[in-house]
């Protein structure tokens, strides 16, 4: 009996300790994102209150209306800096994708020499620090005249993002049996057809997933973007985002507002691909 | 007339290869090359200017170079460390739930959202002494009527900073290794129970050596992008209070862009970007090696 009981004030304690642990991580993952949002709906004196105040009184969308009308809140121009961010992303995943898929269909499918050794090679050039690839880069686009250019942004995200996309797409391909693209070559396509009516349909949410990622990594990049960016004509929301700092009081409501214009987009995304990005990043990385 | 003809994965491969010469290599051997003169950006000519090794004599005899250098290490490791096994404890836990596994996961991945910068900010606004939430929840619970200056004093900027970095990454680390849980089979773990192992010991024994490859593939992943936290450090203290928060990549930035001077900031960067290499080639290997002790590739 003293066992049995033993046994079962454990099992309950356990199964309490656990709840509390997951709902304190949880917690903790989620409160402060979720404190973002809520302070871009309160006005500023609530938000500088002292003593603080807890529940709002008022929830207005004050921030929103002065980052979007007239010339932006507090003379920041979130408007421009959002299309800078939106073509710059948009044109370089693009890019990417296009260089990547034929990347990563050269490394799941031909085999060469020395090809681990290249694919080492490609990934070392991501691991390289931006700050310390600003430097150089940046000196070189002042001198060929693109800094400043949406071009050089898309240049530099370019590169920034292929040898990730090679690497989820080669995982991508990977799963895709070499079988079927033989069949349909000898049932009388040619290879570039195979690869179109055949391999691509297969791995195609998998890339779309790659795409995700990439424009993700051009959308949030901030070290290269703060020094590669001059001015309204190539700033990207990351480099806007601290013109709210650079004045002598910090607008933290209009902070938080632009946050949430940079978070939307990034949470719509994750949520479309969360399951195939688990299953590239796994898969990708251990059937290698 | 022969037309020369090229390997179709070499044509394949071409498109990638040239964009990352033109804009990764062929700048980094341009820096290369800086680091060994005394370019200033003010003065264009200096470029020409050879000086040798000097560049790299005084970064190695520089004590801020040094404190920065250490300082780098030290968050690395603690932070990719914490990131590990909090991450193994969360995607534990997530993994006993019986029900509402979906919500748990896709909170799991709501810190994954934010970039560098915006966690950055987050913290920024939340570890503020004056209207930050830490100070307010710790003031109106009465705990401290005073204001803890988070970001203002040196070793709790260094916390704050390692705690927004962790923060951001232990998701990464969960995800993976609650894949990783996933895809454990279950008769080894059966055998084990029925060979009378503790839970303790066929977790150590059988569930661990199974995740270790998705470990080091979160890892290799980290590691590709360590140097993001530059951008947290950048907007949270920007290296200060009196350089008590300086990394090796905000002094970069600082001695390249503020100071001016190039070749030195381009030969502490060369330092870096081999800490850099050092790390992914490492976490590479390893995944390979642990890749084989399971018998799953190539």
């Amino acid at each position: 009996m003293a066992t049995n009981m033993n046994h079962r004030i454990r099992r309950h304690s356990l199964k309490g300790l656990h709840f509390f642990g997951l709902f304190s991580a949880m917690m903790v993952l989620c409160v402060p994102g979720l404190w973002i949002v809520l302070n871009s709906f309160r006005p500023t004196v609530e938000i500088m209150a002292k003593p603080p105040v807890w529940i709002p009184n008022e929830l207005n969308l004050d921030h929103y209306r002065a980052m979007f009308g007239g010339i932006g809140e507090g003379g920041v121009p979130v408007l421009t800096y959002f299309t800078n961010s939106l073509i710059i992303s948009v044109t370089s995943t693009v890019i990417a994708i296009l260089i990547g898929m034929a990347g990563g269909y050269a490394f799941a499918r031909y085999k060469f020499k020395f090809k681990g050794g290249v694919f080492v090679a490609l990934m070392v050039t991501r691991a390289v620090p931006g700050v310390a690839l600003s430097l150089p880069l940046f000196i070189i686009f002042a001198r060929v005249g693109i800094i400043d250019t949406h071009l050089g942004m898309v240049m530099a995200y370019v590169a920034l993002n292929v040898p990730f996309t090679i690497w989820l797409i080669d995982g991508f391909f990977r799963q895709v049996p070499p079988e079927l693209a033989e069949a349909a070559e000898i049932d009388g396509c040619t290879r570039w057809q195979a690869f179109w009516r055949v391999e691509f349909p297969v791995a195609r949410s998998g890339i779309a997933s790659a795409g995700i990622f990439a424009f993700l990594t051009s959308w949030n990049e901030y070290a290269l973007a703060s020094q590669l960016t001059r001015s309204t004509t190539s700033k990207t929301m990351p480099v806007g985002l601290l013109d709210f700092t650079s004045e002598f009081t910090l607008n933290w409501g209009g902070m938080c507002a632009l946050a949430v214009l940079m978070i939307i987009p990034a949470l719509i995304l994750t949520f479309l691909v969360q399951k195939h990005l688990i299953a590239g990043l796994t898969f990708g990385g251990v059937k290698g | 007339m022969k037309r020369l003809k090229l390997p179709p994965w070499l044509v394949l491969l071409l498109p990638a290869i040239i964009i990352l010469s033109a804009v990764v290599l062929i700048p980094l051997v341009f820096s290369l090359y800086s680091s060994f003169t005394s370019y200033r950006l003010t003065r264009p000519d200096s470029i020409f200017n050879w000086v040798g090794l000097f560049n790299y004599e005084k970064a190695v005899t520089d004590v801020k170079f040094w404190a920065a250098f250490g300082r780098t290490v030290l968050l690395l490791a603690v932070a990719l460390n914490l990131e590990m096994l909090l991450g193994l404890g969360l995607a534990l836990m997530v993994s006993k739930v019986t029900s509402g596994q979906r919500l748990l996961r896709t909170m799991m991945m709501f810190p994954m959202m934010f970039s560098p910068i915006l966690v950055g900010f987050q913290f920024k606004f939340i570890f503020n002494d004056n209207v930050g939430l830490v100070n307010n929840a710790l003031q109106s619970l009465g705990i401290t009527d005073q204001a803890i200056p988070w970001l203002v004093d040196g070793n709790l900027a260094m916390f704050s900073i390692i705690f927004a970095e962790v923060w951001t990454a232990t998701s990464v680390f969960g995800i993976l290794i609650l894949a990783g849980l996933y895809a454990i089979p279950r008769d080894p773990l059966e055998a084990a129970k029925v060979d009378g192992c503790t839970s303790l010991q066929s977790f150590r024994y059988v569930t661990l050596p199974f995740l270790m490859p998705f470990i080091y593939i979160a890892m290799a992943i980290r590691s590709l992008d360590v140097a993001r936290a530059y951008d947290i450090v950048q907007i949270m203290t920007n290296g200060g209070p009196a350089r008590r928060t300086e990394l090796l990549w905000t002094l970069i930035g600082r001695t390249g862009y503020v100071d001016a001077r190039m070749g030195y900031a381009n030969a502490m960067g060369y330092i870096s970007i081999f800490l850099a290499i050092f790390f992914t080639v490492y976490f590479f290997k390893k995944l390979t090696q642990s890749r084989r002790e399971l018998g799953m590739g190539a």
